[in-house]
Parts: C-alpha cells; sequence; structure tokens
C-alpha cells in the first residue's frame, strides 16, 4: 500500500511538474533558447497569486488565467526589447543574456517581497480524500488541493497542445519550429511568433506559479529549484513535444517521491540531475525517443 | 616595433605587479588579489570555452571540488599549503577526465545544461557528506600566518603567480597541437573529425587543464579566505563570471581573460561599493547590455569607434 501512495504522491507532483516545463520546453524548441528567466516567472507568477489572494481575497485557481495573461506580457516585452537581439548569436550568448536577466528578476523579486517563505493558506483548506472510505481495498490518501492543482496543470498542457495544434498561430509557431527560414519564406513573421511563443512559455509559466502557490512555499530563492525541473522533464520527455513534458513531468514527480522515501528527500536533487546527465549520454532523445514537434 | 611594444607592456606590468604589495594599502592588494583570480579563471574558462568552443558552465563545479578538495585534505593532515592546493587541483582534473569524456559528447545547449548540472550535483553530494565536509556548516581553514599584512601580500603573491601560470599555460596550449586541434573543433567539429583528429581527446585533455587551473585556483581561494561553505564555492554565478569576462575582452583571443577579468572586476567593484543591497540586479543588468550592445567585447569596440581605422572586411559575428 506504502508502494501504492507513494506512487500517487508522485503522479500528483507530476502533474504540476509538467505544467512548469510545457513553456520552458516549448521556448527550447522554437527559439532554440534555454530560458534561464522560466524559473524566476514561476515565483513571479505565485507571489502574484500570493498577493492576489491575501490582499484581494482571489482564489489562486481562479488567478491563474489573469497570472498567464499578466506574465504573457511582461514574456513578450522581454523577448521583443531583449531576446530576440541575440536569438542567432551562439548558445553561450542567449544562456548568459538571460542569466542576467534572471540575476535582476530575482533581485528584484528579493528587495520588494524579502527572502521569507509564504504560502498560499487556503480558507478553508481543502481537506483530503481518503480513498479506503469508498474503496475499502485502497488504503491511500489524496490531498485535494494538489489533485486539483494537478488537473489544472493537465488541463494548461492540454490546453497548450490545442493551441499549437488548432490555431493559426499555433501552426505557425510549430512551422517555425521545423525550419524557421522555411517558415519565413511562407511569410510567417518569425520576430512576432518568436515574440509570442516567449510570452506563450512566460504565461505557462506563470500560471504554473499560480497553480502551485497553495502547495509549495514560494521564495525568490526556489526560482533554481523550478528551472531545474525543467531541464530535467525537457531532457526526460524529450524536447518539444507537448506528450514529453507530460511523460517527463510524471516520471519526474514519480522518480523523486521514490527516491525521496528510499534515499531521503535531501538526495532527491541530486537523484534527478544524476539521472539527466546519464540521459542525455544514453538516451539525449528523451525516454519517448523521438524529437517532437508539438 | 609590434613585437618590442609587447615587451615593453609586459615589463612595464610586470614593474608594477612586483611594486604593488610594497607600495598599497591592504584594500588595493585585496582587490588585486582578486583581479587574478578573476584573470586565472577566466583563462581557465578560455581554454575549453574560447578555444574548443565548448560552452562549459562547469567552472563552479571545477572550483569547488578544488576548494573542498584542498580543504578536506589540509584540515585533516596538516600538511603543507602548496601541497593542499596541487590536491585541489588535482580532485578537479581528475573529476574533468572522469566527467568529461561522457559530457563533451553533447554539443551546444545540452552540453550547456550538462556542466551546469554538475556543479548543483557535487554541492549537494558535499553537502550531505557532513562528516568529511562539515556540510552546509562549512569548513574553517585557520590562517597559518597571524601577521595580515604578510597574510595579504602571500595570497596576492600566490594569486598572481597562479593567474601568470594560466595565462601561460594558455598561450602554450594555443601554439601546440592541441591548440589547433581546438580551434579545428571550435570552426566545425565534424570537418576535424573527417580530417583524422580525435576530437574527443582533445577535447578531454583541453577540460581537465581547465578543471586544473579552476580548481588550484578555488584551493587557494579557499585559504586564503579561511572558510568555505558548499554554497559559496559552488555559487552559479561562479561559471557566470569567467564566461562573461571573456566575453568583454573578446571571444577568441588570447588577452581577452586579462582584459575582461580587470574590467569586470572594476565593474563588479564599482557596483558593490555603491549599491550593496541590489548589487546582483545592477550586475544582471551589466550583463544583459554588455551582450545586446557589445557582443564582440572591447575588440569590438575598438573597431567601432570613430577614430579607428576599419579593417576591411569587418569582424565577422561567430554563430
Amino acid at each position: 500500500m506504502l508502494a501504492l501512495q507513494i506512487l500517487v504522491n508522485g503522479i500528483l507532483l507530476g502533474g504540476i511538474y509538467a505544467s512548469i516545463a510545457g513553456g520552458f520546453s516549448l521556448v527550447w524548441g522554437v527559439l532554440n533558447v534555454i530560458n534561464i528567466l522560466h524559473g524566476s516567472f514561476v515565483v513571479l507568477g505565485a507571489y502574484m497569486a500570493f498577493f492576489a489572494y491575501t490582499l484581494l481575497g482571489i482564489h489562486p485557481y481562479l488567478f491563474v488565467p489573469i497570472a498567464a495573461l499578466l506574465l504573457f506580457a511582461i514574456g513578450l516585452a522581454v523577448q521583443y526589447a531583449i531576446v530576440n537581439r541575440v536569438i542567432d548569436a551562439p548558445v553561450l550568448v542567449s544562456l548568459t543574456l538571460t542569466f542576467g536577466l534572471t540575476l535582476f528578476l530575482d533581485n528584484v523579486m528579493l528587495n520588494a517581497f524579502k527572502a521569507d517563505f509564504r504560502k498560499v493558506n487556503l480558507r478553508p483548506p481543502l481537506g483530503i480524500i481518503d480513498v479506503s472510505d469508498y474503496l475499502p481495498a485502497i488504503d491511500i490518501i489524496v490531498p485535494v488541493d494538489r489533485l486539483a492543482s494537478m488537473a489544472f496543470a493537465i488541463l494548461l498542457v492540454a490546453l497548450l497542445y490545442w493551441l499549437l495544434r488548432r490555431t493559426s498561430i499555433g501552426r505557425a509557431i510549430v512551422a517555425v519550429r521545423m525550419d524557421r527560414y522555411a517558415a519565413s519564406l511562407m511569410g510567417v513573421d518569425t520576430r512576432i511568433i518568436f515574440a509570442v511563443t516567449f510570452g506563450i512559455g512566460a504565461a505557462m509559466a506563470g500560471a504554473a506559479g499560480a497553480l502551485l502557490s497553495p502547495i509549495f512555499p514560494i521564495s525568490p530563492l526556489a526560482s533554481t529549484a523550478y528551472l531545474g525541473k525543467a531541464f530535467v522533464i525537457c531532457i526526460l520527455g524529450g524536447l518539444g513535444s507537448v506528450t514529453g513534458v507530460l511523460v517527463g513531468g510524471v516520471a519526474l514527480g514519480v522518480l523523486e517521491s521514490f527516491g525521496a522515501y528510499i534515499f531521503g528527500p535531501e538526495h532527491s536533487l541530486t537523484l534527478s540531475f544524476t539521472l539527466l546527465i546519464l540521459l542525455l549520454i544514453f538516451r539525449p532523445t528523451g525516454l519517448l525517443g523521438k524529437r517532437g514537434f508539438i | 616595433m609590434k613585437r618590442t611594444g609587447g615587451l615593453l607592456l609586459l615589463g612595464l606590468c610586470a614593474v608594477v605587479l612586483v611594486a604593488l604589495p610594497f607600495t598599497s594599502s591592504n584594500y588595493i592588494i585585496r582587490l588585486a588579489t582578486f583581479a587574478a583570480m578573476y584573470v586565472a579563471l577566466a583563462a581557465s574558462w578560455n581554454v575549453i570555452g574560447g578555444m574548443a568552443g565548448y560552452p562549459s558552465f562547469a567552472t563552479a563545479a571545477f572550483f569547488g571540488l578544488g576548494a573542498y578538495g584542498a580543504g578536506v585534505v589540509l584540515s585533516k593532515t596538516g600538511t603543507f599549503l602548496v601541497l593542499g592546493w596541487l590536491c585541489g587541483g588535482v580532485a578537479a582534473a581528475l573529476f574533468a577526465l572522469l566527467v568529461g569524456p561522457a559530457i563533451l559528447r553533447l554539443r551546444g545547449h545540452y552540453f550547456a545544461v550538462a556542466s551546469l548540472v554538475t556543479a548543483v550535483v557535487l554541492r549537494e553530494i558535499i553537502n550531505s557528506a557532513t562528516n568529511l565536509t562539515g556540510g552546509g556548516m562549512g569548513l574553517n581553514l585557520p590562517p597559518r600566518i597571524s601577521d595580515v599584512d604578510l597574510l595579504a601580500r602571500q595570497y596576492y603573491a600566490v594569486m598572481v603567480l597562479l593567474a601568470v601560470g594560466a595565462v601561460g599555460a594558455g598561450v602554450l596550449v594555443s601554439r601546440a597541437k592541441i591548440g589547433w586541434a581546438l580551434r579545428c573543433i571550435e570552426q566545425n567539429e565534424d570537418a576535424a573529425v573527417v580530417l583524422g583528429i580525435d576530437t574527443l581527446y582533445y577535447k578531454t585533455a583541453a577540460f581537465a587543464l581547465s578543471g586544473l587551473i579552476a580548481g588550484i585556483t578555488g584551493a587557494v581561494y579557499a585559504t586564503w579566505i579561511g572558510y568555505i561553505d558548499p554554497t559559496d564555492v559552488f555559487e552559479d554565478i561562479l561559471s557566470v563570471k569567467p564566461i562573461v569576462m571573456v566575453l568583454i575582452g573578446g571571444l577568441g583571443t588570447l588577452y581577452a581573460p586579462v582584459v575582461g577579468a580587470l574590467c569586470f572586476l572594476l565593474l563588479e567593484e564599482l557596483v558593490w561599493r555603491n549599491i550593496l543591497s541590489f548589487h546582483a540586479g545592477v550586475l544582471g543588468l551589466l550583463i544583459v547590455a554588455l551582450l545586446v550592445f557589445l557582443p564582440g567585447g572591447l575588440k569590438d569596440l575598438a573597431t567601432r569607434l570613430p577614430w579607428a581605422r576599419r579593417s576591411p572586411a569587418g569582424e565577422a559575428v561567430r554563430s
């Protein structure tokens, strides 16, 4: 039963992780830029949700679309004004540039919000579901806040999938991902697409931040941890595919849960990063084993 | 004519470096020691990042491993300082030899991420090996000389020697066969393989040399400061600073680490002194401004100034 409980915990965590990684994977795939800012965007979204709840009383789940919209605007502006200038530069330059932006944003948040760990304490708390009340054979409990966050997170990822699959801007993004030069010959304005894609990535990060604000403590220092998770998920699931993000997120969640149980929670980061290096070496295309476009 | 000018400049630098400890305050000495440390780190990164063109973010891993290698050896055995420093350097070089063949197969973003992650993994491992390293409590390395003035000058001398050694190693590498191989790899790795260059061998050698230099630098830093803890010596920004320095100096030159490190230190010190609570943010903005407005570094600036002679074809931007 314990194993089943750990598995369930891992899957709940993994769904939320998938929404963190979705935008990161999209930006990496389409712009060929590793967006170090992503973790800070998640934290920013979480702070927005925190203040919306404590000051205005807006429920974090209702705040998700607003966080997404605000972060979309920020992401669009940052990309159009700054990142677009180094879009064709070597890896080193775009990476160092977004690192510089992160230093700035984290420092701003540290000064504005202080380093205290905060958390959205929902009133009333959502409580837990004891599955054995309904199915006596299965003795596990499910925290409702995590379940709800996971459900919304998966909805978000599904929304991203729909956007890329069905809308004309989504098709343009996919076209740029496949071949940016061919796409621009087909009349796609790549500068706009890059900016919109970066905006969508930031929006996903902000939404994910709002979703995890009732679950995880919020602090400007947490941005690196979220970035690290996004990395691992992209490598686990394979770059640039929405299904890969789901698979990678759930895989990481389950892995962390079991790792924390077996080796102790303090080793979960070491474990996932060691796995990342091993995967990069032996299976750089990820668990699904193919390069994805959607 | 150009050669004598260069020699004169070198001689002048040597005179300044020797005269500094006898004439300056401890503050200036401390600053100069940091400058030398930055030069050494930038030169270390330049071997793998500049010459071979591999975007390595492993400097923090080497630096931290060197610091802890020396720290553990010195605090457990109490042996000579020099021996401790060498142990730190060798530990980092061995780590590079171990990890290099694996992650140097990766290219571009993947290599960058993998090298970035090595520092985090090492930090967590050292954090949890409490009985050997003191874990999050850190490691105290009491100074062996009680005279503060003398201590400052001793470490100044050691760091300057290290920096000169690191830059010298860069010059030697670039003139040797390995330097030629690394430049081939930087320009087109597939073509280098076709030419019969054992690319993995040379990349690993460059990575290990980079590790050795950064490791010794970390070791000297540890005994200089007298206290290390995992978050301090494995900090991400330690991996980014050398890159920014070389970018300031201009990627692909041998003098970039020196010029870039000095400029960077100057900027950093100005920011530190004036805007303490927001220094990381300002540093971030400086990095962004540099990359956006001066992608080729000072080398670029020299050709852009109105009175500068225009180079016939202009400077091609690497991609």
